[in-house]
């Protein structure tokens, strides 16, 4: 199993370095410009001088050098550096954004814990509805409740965010004026009072966000259940004796559980990316938001930073997935 | 809100309650919001008009403009001119005195080297300085002493206020960003989000494309401003959700460019728990039309003039194309309140507003088919206009907006009922307005036939907005297709009229010259305007002294902004 383990993570680094060159080639190929969006007022002449400050006269292949360098070195001699360990000249040039013109990586530091907070939440929400409605549904195959259940997994599928977000805040915030329409980011929960409104502003983006969470893993978690169900060590367990309490609970759910927490793993890396319309839709200024504003604004450094980050996150949760699925499940063996 | 910030207030106006009546921090907390939100407190760094704005709270220029376009003193004691003798009789310096006693926000003096660093701090090759075309001309800005500041220009400037004045050049202090000049500029993170200003707040906290959390600064020039002694910048989100947040739920105060669909605005209005303000600048939507052909057979060289275009140069039919648009249809379906008719591409300010061409107000389709059937355009079978083999097809672009596609498609049906068959292209803005010299769908390249956007002038002397249809100013493959003469027009009469504004510094003289560009340009139909576009906010019933302003930033006078009991 280390084995395993310690190949793979060797054969992610040039999977990585592969994707964050495609990354790089995809967003220059792209027409964008980070003086696109400057009133018009802006004169050609100067628009030129400001792209030349940014070093975007430079070839492609130099600024990819350039992006790996303060990327892979900078950045973490950087963090060593907050740490206490000097190596090197500390006036180190990071990645710097160009709408900002702050470091990327203090940026996303700032936003993660929104980001963590509302769509995190959300999933830890939507993963325990999903569970109970899962096992429910495929228990009682056929009854008002695994009716119930799929029309509300169908609405959670297939009505987008955008939609359901809006519709809560004509609700919520217009009409009824329970919850507020705009996240405050600068809410710091010292008391009581605070712990509430913080709780009352992360509602309405949890529940939006945990409702399509959920409506998916429920579904795998009825599927996988339904396919247990009908197998022999089922009858074998039931004409033991056993309890039907303890033949659902702990013989069939635990053999579900296998492909469906593959599920959840792999879901993970999305927290980290944000729900971009979610965020946007209530103003929680996470990752998700900081993209899309990167993207509008041209601002490549950004956008290929965080782009990355989510690759990093991608292959190292498809790889947990993978010695999950050892550990689970003892049929599996990778060595 | 932070703790810190609600003691500061609480303290700031228990202080000052038993001195006056409206001291500073009375009124408490401010909630702002722009739907965009601000990446940088720097306006040099960032031209983007909410970077601007935010930043007005902190920075100041010598003199902003006011909401009818005059200028008003800030940090300088008065406008100088030619008669009171700031400016020099050749036009080629202006000669700025400060306000004596004023200070920054760390308690230190401001002097005339701050000004001095701050035009050198832009005018620096490397630096990337976004407001660098605000000193053009500029050779030298010296101090002469602690307060007065001399601008001298390469060439006579009749309209010498482009630095310093509104705010995008504001002055920033020279010890602050002592070590960021030219290519250093952007590495100084902690400057540009927490710039030390003269203005009536100072920023407490900096989220990058976030929220920015202020206060009253205690230094400010007027002991008894700003009213509130707290402020939050909101950004983020749409347009949409910023109106509903000030008209529906009044969460917040503030909420700047409400650029939506008018019934929607109406209906949020409705609610009563605030008020939307429209203000008119320079801003028009209008059609600009090729008079070059841009035909892909001709390769390179196709929208330059060396190929006239085959129908767009015949000028019946240029004001046929805007005989047939109804201008009031327009405005009611894409901005109601925001938007007015008009027939200049220059409406304001309002002494350079003509009146000469009016006519355009009202749609005449039989007047336009009249006009094409004389001009020798005869409708072939399938109803579409022709004459030598050379059809009336029209391919019109412009970017991806819901109110530009809606314009694209009642403009199409208008011009189907003179015989001119049209084609609708959308691009992506950031593509459209990018410039990228590889791409074909910049609004410089034009190759199209009409192409739709809006645009303005910064400040109030139009002298270089109306240069910008000279014969020197077309785009084409020799200039790295620079150059604002999106229409290719070359009039030897106009470029002379713009010569002589260039040397004129009489206003009323001024406005004339201005005048004669802007019908010279209507009546031979190479710019159509559409609608006068006006700047549209949200304030809570509860927020007095706002002032909307097109010439400036909407938070140029958030000093005397105050919550009214």
């Amino acid at each position: 199993m280390l084995n395993f383990t310690i190949r793979r993570l060797l054969f992610t680094i040039p999977t990585l370095l592969f994707i964050s060159f495609v990354i790089f080639f995809i967003l220059d190929a792209a027409p964008s410009d980070p003086t696109g969006n400057l009133p018009l007022t802006i004169p050609p002449d100067v628009r030129e001088k400001i792209r030349e400050s940014l070093g975007l006269d430079q070839p492609m292949i130099i600024r990819y050098l350039l992006w790996c360098k303060q990327f892979f070195v900078n950045e973490p001699l950087n963090l060593l550096a907050q740490w206490g360990i000097n190596i090197g000249d500390p006036d180190r040039l990071r990645v710097i954004s160009f709408q900002t013109r702050s470091p990327v990586v203090d940026l996303i530091a700032q936003r993660m814990p929104q980001t963590l907070w509302v769509v995190g939440m959300s999933y830890v929400v939507g993963v325990l509805i999903a569970l109970p409605i899962g096992i429910i549904s495929a228990v009682k195959q056929y009854s008002w409740f695994d009716q119930m259940g799929t029309f509300i997994s169908m609405i959670g599928f297939s009505v987008p965010t955008f939609f359901t977000g809006v519709l809560m805040i004509v609700i919520f915030s217009v009409w009824l004026g329970w919850f507020p329409s705009i996240y405050d980011t600068t809410l710091v929960v010292d008391s009581w009072r605070t712990l509430g409104l913080q709780i009352r502003q992360m509602a309405m983006p949890v529940f939006v966000l945990a409702l399509f969470n959920a409506a998916q893993i429920s579904r795998f978690m009825r599927a996988s259940m339904l396919d247990n169900l009908n197998q022999d060590y089922v009858r074998t367990a039931r004409a033991k004796g056993l309890r039907e309490r303890t033949v659902l609970l702990v013989h069939v759910l635990r053999n579900s559980l296998i492909p469906v927490i593959t599920v959840i793993a792999l879901g993970v890396p999305q927290v980290f990316g944000g729900a971009i319309i979610t965020e946007q839709v209530f103003k929680v200024n996470g990752l998700g938001q900081l993209l899309i504003i990167a993207i509008q604004g041209g601002d490549i450094p950004t956008v290929q930073t965080l782009t990355f980050i989510f690759a990093v996150l991608i292959v190292l949760f498809n790889l947990i997935a993978d010695i999950l699925y050892g550990i689970l499940d003892p049929r599996i063996r990778y060595d | 809100m932070k703790l810190k910030s609600l003691l500061l207030g609480a303290a700031a106006s228990l202080a000052l309650a038993s001195a006056a009546q409206a001291g500073r921090g009375d009124s408490g907390h401010l909630n702002i919001i722009y739907w965009q939100a601000a990446s940088i407190m720097n306006p040099y760094l960032s031209g983007g008009t909410k970077d601007v704005d935010a930043s007005s709270m902190v920075l100041e220029p010598l003199a902003h403009y006011d909401e009818n376009g005059n200028m008003v003193p800030v940090l300088a004691a008065d406008i100088p001119t030619v008669n009171n003798g700031g400016v020099s009789k050749d036009l080629t310096s202006i000669t700025w005195k400060l306000k004596p006693g004023l200070k920054w926000s760390d308690g230190s003096a401001v002097t005339a080297k701050d000004v001095v660093f701050t035009a050198n701090y832009c005018m620096d090759e490397t630096g990337g300085c976004q407001q660098l075309a605000k000193f053009a001309d500029v050779t030298k800005v010296e101090a002469l002493d602690d307060l007065t500041v001399k601008i001298t220009f390469g060439k006579p400037k009749p309209f010498p206020y482009g630095p310093f004045v509104g705010s995008t050049t504001p002055v920033i202090q020279a010890r602050q960003f002592a070590d960021c000049k030219g290519i250093k500029a952007p590495t100084c993170t902690e400057a540009n989000f927490n710039p030390i200003g003269t203005g009536p707040f100072k920023v407490d906290e900096f989220r990058a494309n976030d929220t920015i959390t202020l206060s009253a600064n205690q230094n400010f020039r007027d002991p008894d401003k700003p009213a509130f002694a707290t402020v939050t910048f909101k950004g983020g989100g749409d347009a949409a959700s910023a109106a509903r947040s000030v008209l529906e739920t009044g969460e917040f105060d503030y909420a700047w460019n409400l650029q939506i669909a008018p019934e929607i605005l109406a209906q949020m209005e409705a609610k009563g728990k605030g008020k939307i303000l429209a203000g008119f600048g320079p801003l028009v939507e209008r059609l600009m039309v090729n008079l070059t052909d841009p035909n892909p057979k001709w390769g390179d060289e196709r929208s330059t003039v060396k190929h006239p275009h085959p129908f767009l140069s015949d000028k019946a039919v240029r004001k046929a194309l805007s005989m047939a648009i109804d201008r009031t249809t327009l405005v009611e379906v894409g901005y109601g309140k925001a938007g007015r008719v008009t027939c200049n591409v220059l409406p304001s300010p309002a002494i350079y507003n003509s009146t000469a061409n009016d006519s355009c107000k009202v749609q005449d389709i039989a007047g336009a088919n009249k006009l094409l059937d004389q001009a020798g355009w005869k409708r072939g079978p399938d109803g579409v206009r022709q004459k030598n083999g050379v059809r009336l097809s029209i391919l019109y672009q412009t970017s991806t907006n819901a109110v530009r596609q809606d314009f694209q498609a009642l403009i199409k049906d208008w011009w189907r009922q003179i015989g001119v068959e049209t084609e609708l292209k959308n691009i992506d803005a950031a593509v459209f307005f990018g410039g990228d010299q590889s791409s074909p769908d910049t609004f410089q390249k034009f190759f199209a036939d009409i192409e739709m956007y809006a645009n303005n002038f910064d400040g109030t002397d139009p002298e270089a907005y109306m240069g910008s249809w000279k014969c020197s100013e077309i785009p084409s493959p020799e200039n790295a297709w620079l150059g604002a003469n999106m229409p290719r027009y070359c009039n030897p009469a106009y470029d002379k009229l713009v010569a002589e504004m260039a040397g004129t510094a009489d206003i009323n003289k001024r406005a004339e010259l201005a005048k004669a560009m802007n019908d010279m340009l209507m009546q031979d139909y190479v710019i159509i305007p559409l609608v006068w576009r006006g700047n549209v906010a949200a304030r809570a019933n509860t927020l007095a002294g706002v002032r909307l302003n097109v010439w400036d930033s909407d938070l140029w006078n958030i000093a005397d902004w105050s919550r009214e009991k």
